[in-house]
């Protein structure tokens, strides 16, 4: 059963790898600069994603923090990003 | 991994094939569809479903390994919960606001 279960960390790292890649395509791709925040917060989850799968592996609870920072400052930038898109500016006066 | 109890080694290992699958679907529809806002939603399928399938394996499998309930990865699914339609709905605000910006500038 464990087998099974270092197959699926396996298999998940896979897809989430695969999944990045297909986001920084869209990233380098997109035509318009929504797609090109829509991609990296696309990315921001799928490497949060990963780097929980790599803590399930190594059975630590250290990657939690990582990637509770990395949920954390991926809604805010693009929270920002979006903002900036919406009115030219970040922090409105 | 090699003292893991099956009870939270089978049910870990279909989540989180679940999990990668729902992932790379998404990824597949962000770069495959035509329009963004048809690409708005097939990343949300990864980032909700597969990041609970995620989670709940992460909770599975520490709380198997400490012997006792650990359920502090609730944590970042309350908070993927919260901010994730606040995201869409913003990017797509930024989207409908540039287009139609776009259209008052041709003509």
């Amino acid at each position: 059963m464990n087998g099974l279960l270092a197959f699926a960390v396996t298999f998940a790292s896979l897809c989430f790898a695969l999944a990045l890649l297909l986001a920084a395509v869209r990233l380098f791709k997109g035509p318009a600069a929504q797609d090109r925040v829509l991609a990296l917060d696309v990315m921001y989850i799928n490497g949060m994603l990963l780097l929980l799968v790599l803590g399930i592996r190594s059975m630590s609870s250290a990657y939690f923090d990582m990637a509770l920072l990395i949920a954390l400052f991926g809604f805010v930038s693009t929270v920002a990003l979006a903002k900036f898109l919406l009115r030219g500016e970040v922090i409105e006066p | 991994m090699s003292e893991l109890p099956a009870w939270a080694a089978a049910p870990a290992a279909i989540l989180l094939i679940v999990a990668g699958v729902l992932a790379a679907i998404g990824a597949f529809g962000l770069v495959r569809l035509p329009d963004f806002f048809k690409r708005m939603h097939p990343p949300a399928m990864g980032s909700t479903l597969g990041a609970g399938c995620v989670l709940v394996a992460s909770i599975l499998v520490s709380s198997a390994v400490a012997g006792r309930p650990v359920v502090h990865a609730l944590l970042i699914t309350l908070f993927i919960v919260i901010t994730a339609p606040v995201t869409a709905m913003l990017l797509a605000r930024a989207a409908v606001y540039r287009s139609e910006r776009r259209t008052r500038e041709r003509g």
